[in-house]
């Protein structure tokens, strides 16, 4: 060969090269900047299981002890970086395992790439051996999904994925790649995906709307903002805080939109919904005029719709038009990333402090004090409660750990009364409310935050439901914090039960293992607390532990969440017993 | 919004996906609401399919559920009109033993006045093809049902609207963007 042919075959091999298509895989993943991700390997995804090992001084892989886990420890590992998570599978059985964590991060808008195995495309609709319509499956909880038969389309395919998992509303999306396309030879060049020409992520905030919203803002006599995900989502946790200080407004949160202003901000109300605080929901139905950001209008949020927030001119700032006018029908309606709506509303509201209205929210909080908080922060009966557990870690931590909750009775309490000094700090099941999503997510959380105390809150149910993630935490030497609050019951449905069903409590109480024991049988420490006494200690210790810790903390066995919506109850009929 | 249960005819312009009709009749599908008609073809534009789908709704639910279509990613423009709005004409096919042409000279008359099309004829059977309202259709298959109809069947609705779709100016817009 002599020099000039060999310089050109070197110009073309810098950009192409001839690799396959699992090989692809890996680079694709690569050239998206993505270091770790969490999976479990099978037949149909051997190959790229082949580069992941080749490449592993680059790229990390987790290995979960079942697929549910590596989905929610992607979607832990999202949340709290504000990057994509990925998660891998096998076909069939692999593929169908991660569909619970898609689902979950489809209605909390958590961007998730998930790549799965497939048989060879010459067997597909065959019924072989762990074949399964993955792509069927997961199309009504993904964004975007596509199967991938040919190697040379595996890195456009790839590179659309990771462009719409976090491009505008993020969400899910699932590339599934059949065995051919991985073993199968391509030119390889990555070029990141700009843009999809059916698909406008950002729609243009129209200034005119912002006005109006101004307008409403500067007229009202009692203003309230609630505020949700997409303002964290949107990184607009500075321009909400403006906004609020600016025009002096009282401002709730939904679930997720908790720690995108600090708690002890003085204009933050607490939470909304239907274990939220006591005065934000009576006071929905009071204000004149309701701004929401960046939430949807859940029902969990709104109880009974007809009697939501009717006498209130309503004003709602969404990155997605499809929120607009679903639920709650708006007066205006901002459309458009919160980030930049936000900002360009601040410079046309009029500075003001509404203090004898945020003083009704004070009233409120006092009698919510009185009658619920304090009993449960501190309580004098004999029992240890979940809020007490609560107290004591946000006092360990001084408010700065990340807290990953699973969904029942401790995922209130926790939302309730964790101190957040931090933005993406509440990571939490809360559209799907799935039980088994904290402790997966709390590995891929500090995995995604290293720095950051990461303390998982669950309760023995949702915990027995991916407690073989413990395998994980002792593989990999991640150090989360375990908090299993046992009261030996499904303490939210056991509620539930005794308030609607004449304290029938189906199936609902459990008996429970020894978590101490189990947790020892992966070398993880682990301490158990029955008394008050012991409390704080042990939480000391826990915190104070540079290794992962379980503590399990036996509280009251029949404690209620209060104050409560109860469903088809409008807002303004909270109960606080 | 009007909360009276219309027909609405809702047209999406896609790109052709495997898997978006999958996408498309689920979101139906969730919300309870049967599909009258669907029908997709290639649109005015290279590359760009069309769905045509016939629903009975509310207004309210008809914009929604457009938001909806639109949301996703290989959607490029969902819209919902009325049947005020569009001109819209669905299709059908009878089969009918040829016997029945000479045997009952009426058909040789129903033929002509529905103003249907023999598309072929053997020593067995004739097709006739016809389009046009669903009202003339289901009038055409009673008077030939009294004769016997061998096969039966009618195409999905196909509309165009009085308004302006826009569309490619759409497309353009994001080529501007992005070149």
């Amino acid at each position: 060969m002599n020099t000039e042919t060999e310089n050109k075959t070197q110009e073309v091999a810098s950009k192409t090269m001839r690799i396959s298509g699992s090989e692809a895989v890996v680079r694709s993943l690569i050239a998206e900047g993505v270091d770790i991700l969490y999976g479990y390997p099978g037949g149909a995804i051997m190959p790229v299981y082949d580069e992941l090992f080749k490449f592993q001084d680059q790229i990390h892989h987790v290995l979960t002890r079942h697929e549910q886990g590596a989905a929610h420890a992607a979607q832990g590992y999202a949340r709290i970086s504000g990057k994509v998570g990925v998660a891998i599978a096998t076909s069939g059985p692999g593929a169908t395992n991660l569909v619970t964590g898609i689902a979950d991060a489809q209605i909390d808008s958590t961007p998730l790439v998930c790549i799965t195995g497939q048989v060879f495309s010459h067997l597909l609709g065959s019924d072989a051996f762990q074949e399964t319509d993955i792509v069927g499956i997961s199309t009504p909880v993904t964004k975007w999904n596509c199967q991938v038969t040919k190697a040379a389309d595996i890195p456009a395919a790839l590179a659309k994925a990771f462009y719409i998992a976090k491009s505008g509303r993020p969400g899910p999306v699932l590339v599934d790649i059949t065995k051919d396309a991985q073993v199968g030879e391509l030119d390889f060049e990555y070029v990141p995906c700009k843009g999809v020409r059916s698909y406008w992520p950002v729609p243009k905030t129209n200034p005119a709307d912002v006005q109006a919203a101004a307008d409403l803002i500067n007229a009202a006599k009692k203003p309230m903002i609630v505020w949700g995900q997409g303002v964290i989502l949107g990184k607009a946790e500075e321009e909400l805080k403006a906004v609020v200080e600016k025009a002096g407004i009282p401002s709730a949160w939904t679930i997720l939109g908790a720690s995108a202003m600090p708690t002890s901000h003085p204009l933050n109300i607490g939470m909304v919904g239907m274990h939220g605080n006591y005065a934000p929901n009576k006071l929905t139905n009071e204000c004149d005029v309701l701004i929401a950001i960046g939430m949807r209008f859940d029902d969990r949020v709104t109880g009974k719709l007809d009697s939501y927030a009717k006498q209130a001119k309503i004003v709602h700032f969404d990155i997605d038009p499809a929120e607009i006018d679903k639920n709650v029908k708006t007066d205006v309606a901002v459309i458009g990333d919160s980030k930049d709506s936000l900002a360009q509303l601040l410079p046309l509201l009029e500075a003001k402090s509404h203090d004898a209205w945020l003083q009704e929210f004070k009233d409120l909080y006092a009698i919510e004090f009185e009658q619920v908080i304090k009993g449960d922060i501190h309580p004098e009966k004999e029992g240890l409660t979940m809020g007490e557990v609560l107290r004591q870690i946000n006092e360990e931590t001084k408010g700065n750990a990340a807290i990953v909750s699973d969904v029942g009775q401790h995922q209130m309490i926790a939302c309730r009364y964790a101190h957040f000094n931090v933005t993406k700090s509440n990571i939490t099941s809360g559209g799907l409310g799935t039980m088994g999503f904290a402790l997966p997510a709390a590995i891929g959380a500090k995995m995604g935050a290293p720095d950051r105390e990461v303390v998982a809150i669950i309760g023995d149910g949702g915990y027995q439901m991916n407690i073989q993630e413990l395998g994980t935490i002792f593989q990999t030497k991640v150090p989360v914090k375990i908090v299993v609050l046992n009261n030996e019951f499904l303490g939210m449905v056991r509620q539930w039960q005794q308030l609607f069903f004449d304290k029938r409590y189906a199936s609902t109480e459990m008996t429970n293992p020894d978590f101490v024991t189990i947790a020892k049988g992966y070398y993880i420490e682990a301490k158990r607390v029955k008394t008050r006494a012991e409390l704080a200690d042990a939480v000391k210790e826990m915190i104070a532990s540079k290794d992962a810790y379980f503590l399990e903390v036996c509280v009251e066995k029949e404690d209620n969440v209060f104050p409560m919506v109860p469903t088809g109850a409008s807002v303004s009929d909270v109960r606080l017993s | 919004m009007n909360e009276e249960i219309k027909t609405f005819t809702i047209s999406l312009y896609t790109e052709n996906n495997i898997g978006l009709l999958n996408r498309v009749s689920a979101i139906f599908q969730r919300r309870h609401i049967n599909i009258e008609s669907l029908t997709t073809s290639q649109s005015e534009i290279d590359d760009v399919f069309r769905f045509v789908i016939v629903v009975n709704i509310t207004e309210a639910q008809a914009a929604k559920i457009v938001k909806q279509f639109e949301k996703q990613i290989e959607v490029i423009r969902a819209y919902y009109h009325t049947d005020e709005e569009t001109i819209y004409t669905e299709s059908c096919m009878f089969k009918i033993k040829s016997a029945l042409l000479f045997e009952e000279p009426q058909i040789q008359n129903i033929i002509k006045d529905s103003n249907s099309r023999i598309v072929t004829v053997n020593k067995e059977f004739f097709v006739l093809e016809k389009s046009g309202r669903r009202h003339e259709i289901e009038s055409l298959r009673r008077d030939l049902n009294v004769f016997g109809i061998m096969q039966f069947v009618r195409a999905g609705r196909i509309a165009v609207t009085k308004d302006e779709m826009r569309v490619t100016d759409m497309l353009m817009a994001f080529n501007n963007h992005n070149n």
